[in-house]
């Protein structure tokens, strides 16, 4: 008897949705890397040693077996002091990324779709922030209003959202004379329902580029604010804080300035490599037809 | 010769093309057959990720694959030079004539001057200073294609690769481009390797044809063997597809999809498109000598012999004429700006029927259509549908007028969002207006995409999981989900390949006599000829000549019909080519 086999390439779905993100080795060491500095933020304060408001020996005393990391300029524990000093930035610098891209876009998608006056007005505003300096507008802000949480996410979210509108209005306008854009308004699609259906799809990789640029920015400006005594008031611990007080004992004391460092700078890189690796997958499997 | 990809996946296998002096040989296949692949490996050069394994590129006694990178860059230069398809692209805007010609050139200002000039002289382009010091952008399609051949051939190569040179231009434009390059082979002993999708082009141009298919040639002879005598079925299949001017007839798709790289049946690599496929075909064949042509078939008789060879069916191009057109234009002006795109242009499109809208780019044809769709602000005149008036634009009309008119556009790549499923935007296309359940929905877009011979399990896809004649009907479906009374397209046939071609015109045909008005919009007059049955032609936004498809086609009137019929270039027929060949033999 003969038998004749016949094989053919079977069809195996490719991942979908968020799952195609995951495929990719930059967003996976970027979510680890995220998920490891925000469980141990959040942990962080049960493992502390000691409190990290109180002295526990002299002022800058270098690692022992007492205190892993030394002490820092009022002799208070290090170790305890990072690991409890990511609290604010762990929430502050997320919702200041998030609120900026979500505002910066709608008001880029509209100002794009829209055009004409509607676009001028728009972008000529957003070009008045931009023009503003974020620093000293902040500055002015916190001393009248004092140093509030709410007050700088407010701040931060006013100095980037700018830059995220016209980067996210950039890439919406070609698509404008795509033809699927084009087809739906010849059908008479709502134009809201093009916006978010049409637009807001296509521009999800500089949105997510965006978002990740957004969330280092923020980190950057929170600990730079503690860093001049602008943000988080001591003595709660925090990062950026930490740095500015111990930043004269380099020389005694590294560890107390270098630790936070390192800490901010692994958040940071966390939230680049997600949005660097999420960029480049769907460049690969949508972008280009 | 053999290119591979860097894991080891075979791009191109195992390639022998050999060419005498003045002889231009003609690579012809559908796009992803390495047809381009094969033409870069012959300047030694690979793209990322691609390399030669294995073979020799030798011309004129110069081992291209033995040089170091110097010496390439040299013989790249004095050798082997290369046309690529978009000059647009391929010529820096920002530099002038003259220093583009003269870039490769040695010696003094004098002499590269003069040798450019005379360059200039040869390709038929003004020699003086002035335009010695135009800048790329100055220039028309065709001119910088003249150009660019220029730049190729001022060093004097023995050898010109021109990929798909002729592409982007226009029918009296490509004429002109094409005689060039025959004279240049014979006045400067040029040898010439054209790589072209088009058939009709190759049969013009070349002498010998290597047809390639998955990275292989699967046939390659004299030119007048193969076009009189196909024996590969992929050949057959490939003439087969191509629309002719003279008479309408069945085209014949290939149906599937060209395999992608390291993919395909593992015995002969059309198997699985094959018509006559027996089952020695699982064995891959070897290049064999038949006749005087080699071809890679188990059979390698001339495929007529061995299978009903198509047959040219008549496809009735009368259809009973309904008196009312569904829509009309009247006396439509249109402008961008202060120009003025169309003059006082007047069509009416009827059910059942196709109008053809023809004329060469720039000629104001596309403006039409989106004035008739109402995307196009600054236009004048008068619309009706079904004897009401319509308005110019797409925001003031009712949603059922804009329903009723759909728009198909001409680049397939870009008709469908890339960010959602081919489902979801059928299912959008539905919902607007006319509001749907989820259930009756999914019914509705499983039709659709049956109507137009996708299958609906492909609705889960993205679009940039299907070819491109796969999105060209996903485009044609969610037009017809809106069950529609009038189709626009928009040269929807030019971005594809032929033999896909072919698949959409018999469905345009076929949705045709389900009584759909149809306005065709095209410089092909060879798909004019296989869809329409009136033809209007325009010339800088005015229509010059118009009326029923076979008068127009047969007996032209206006001068620039005459000049675009007589520049068309068509596959000489077969059966006269056979004559021909019989002819020789006695």
């Amino acid at each position: 008897m003969e038998l004749t086999v016949v094989l053919r390439r079977r069809f195996r779905p490719r991942p979908v949705g968020w799952w195609r993100l995951w495929a990719s080795v930059q967003v996976r060491w970027g979510v680890v890397l995220l998920v490891a500095m925000t469980a141990l933020i959040a942990i962080g304060p049960l493992l502390a040693p000691y409190d990290p408001a109180a002295p526990v020996g002299r002022p800058y005393v270098s690692p022992s077996a007492d205190a892993w990391l030394g002490t820092d300029n009022l002799g208070r524990d290090v170790l305890s002091r990072v690991l409890c000093g990511g609290v604010y930035l762990a929430w502050m610098a997320p919702i200041s990324a998030l609120l900026s891209v979500t505002i910066g876009t709608a008001i880029a998608l509209v100002a794009a779709y829209r055009g004409g006056w509607v676009d001028l007005a728009l972008m000529r505003s957003l070009d008045v922030l931009l023009a503003f300096p974020g620093v000293l507008l902040t500055l002015l802000c916190v001393s009248v209003f004092g140093p509030q949480p709410l007050l700088l996410v407010g701040l931060i979210v006013l100095t980037l959202m700018p830059g995220v509108a016209r980067v996210i209005r950039g890439a919406a306008l070609p698509l404008l004379n795509r033809e699927y854009v084009l087809w739906a308004k010849a059908v008479g699609t709502p134009g809201l329902v093009i916006i978010l259906r049409e637009l807001l799809p296509n521009v999800s990789s500089p949105l997510l580029v965006e978002l990740g640029l957004r969330l280092s920015w923020s980190v950057g400006i929170l600990s730079s604010m503690s860093f001049i005594g602008y943000g988080i008031q001591p003595p709660a611990a925090d990062w950026g804080l930490m740095v500015s007080e111990n930043g004269s004992g380099l020389g005694a004391q590294p560890f107390a300035a270098l630790a936070p460092i390192v800490m901010i700078v692994f958040y940071t890189i966390g939230g680049s490599l997600i949005a660097e690796g999420a960029a480049r997958v769907i460049a690969r499997t949508e972008g280009k037809a | 010769m053999t290119v591979e990809r860097s894991d080891g996946a075979l791009v191109i296998e195992d390639v022998s093309l050999a060419l005498r002096v003045g002889e231009v040989m003609g690579i012809v296949g559908e796009s992803g057959s390495g047809k381009s692949t094969l033409a870069l490996a012959l300047l030694g050069y690979a793209r990322r990720g691609l390399r030669i394994a294995h073979g020799s590129v030798r011309v004129a006694e110069t081992d291209m694959l033995q040089l170091d990178k110097a010496e390439l860059r040299a013989a790249r230069r004095e050798v082997v030079a290369y046309v690529a398809q978009d000059p647009g692209a391929a010529l820096n805007p920002m530099l002038s004539l003259e220093t583009l010609l003269t870039e490769v050139l040695a010696g003094n200002r004098t002499e590269k001057n003069a040798r450019a000039r005379e360059i200039l002289r040869k390709v038929g382009l003004p020699d003086d200073n002035s335009f010695l010091q135009r800048k790329p952008r100055q220039l028309s399609g065709g001119q910088q294609q003249r150009i660019a051949i220029a730049m190729a051939v001022i060093a004097k190569p023995r050898l010109i690769i021109l990929d798909e040179p002729t592409t982007g231009l226009d029918v009296s434009t490509r004429a002109r481009v094409l005689d060039l390059i025959r004279q240049l082979c014979i006045s400067d002993s040029l040898t010439a390797i054209y790589v072209s999708h088009d058939l009709a082009v190759i049969a013009n141009v070349a002498d010998h044809v290597t047809v390639m298919y998955g990275g292989q040639v699967v046939e390659q002879g004299c030119m007048q063997d193969v076009l009189s005598a196909p024996r590969h079925p992929y050949t057959r299949a490939l003439f087969d597809a191509v629309p002719s001017i003279q008479a309408r007839q069945a085209l014949r798709p290939i149906h599937g999809r060209v395999p992608g790289v390291g993919e395909g049946p593992s015995g002969c690599i059309f198997s699985d498109r094959c018509e006559y496929v027996v089952e020695e075909c699982s064995v891959r064949p070897a290049l064999n000598l038949a006749g005087n042509t080699l071809v890679r078939c188990v059979r390698p008789e001339p495929v007529q012999t061995f299978g009903a060879r198509s047959v040219a069916v008549g496809h009735p191009a009368c259809r009973p004429t309904e008196t009312r057109p569904i829509l009309e234009a009247r006396s439509i002006d249109a402008f961008y700006g202060n120009r003025q795109i169309l003059f006082d242009v007047g069509l009416k499109v009827e059910p059942g029927r196709c109008l053809a809208v023809v004329g060469e780019s720039g000629s104001g044809k596309s403006t039409l259509s989106r004035c008739l769709i109402g995307l196009h602000g600054n236009v004048t005149g008068q619309l009706t549908l079904d004897g009401r008036p319509l308005p110019l634009t797409v925001g003031l009309r009712d949603q059922n007028a804009r329903l009723r008119l759909q728009y198909i556009f001409q680049n397939s790549n870009a008709s469908l969002n890339p960010r959602r499923t081919v489902g979801a935007s059928l299912a959008a296309a539905l919902d607007i207006g006319r509001g749907t359940t989820p259930k009756r929905s999914g019914t509705v877009v499983a039709k659709a995409l049956e109507r137009v011979g996708i299958s609906p399990d492909l609705a889960t896809r993205y679009p940039a999981e299907l070819s491109g004649g796969q999105r060209q009907r996903v485009a044609i479906a969610r037009a017809l989900v809106a069950e529609p009374s009038v189709l626009l397209c928009d040269e929807v046939t030019s971005s594809l390949d032929v033999s896909v071609q072919a698949s959409v015109i018999e469905l345009l045909r076929s949705l045709l006599d389900d009584g759909l008005g149809m306005l065709f919009v095209t410089h092909d007059l060879a798909v004019v000829r296989n869809i329409a049955d009136s033809v209007v032609v325009l010339s800088a936004g005015r229509i010059v000549e118009c009326g029923d498809i076979d008068t127009v086609l047969s007996s032209p009137r206006h001068p620039y019909t005459q000049s675009l019929l007589t520049n068309m270039l068509q596959l000489p027929s077969a059966d006269a080519g056979q004559e021909a060949s019989v002819a020789t033999m006695l």
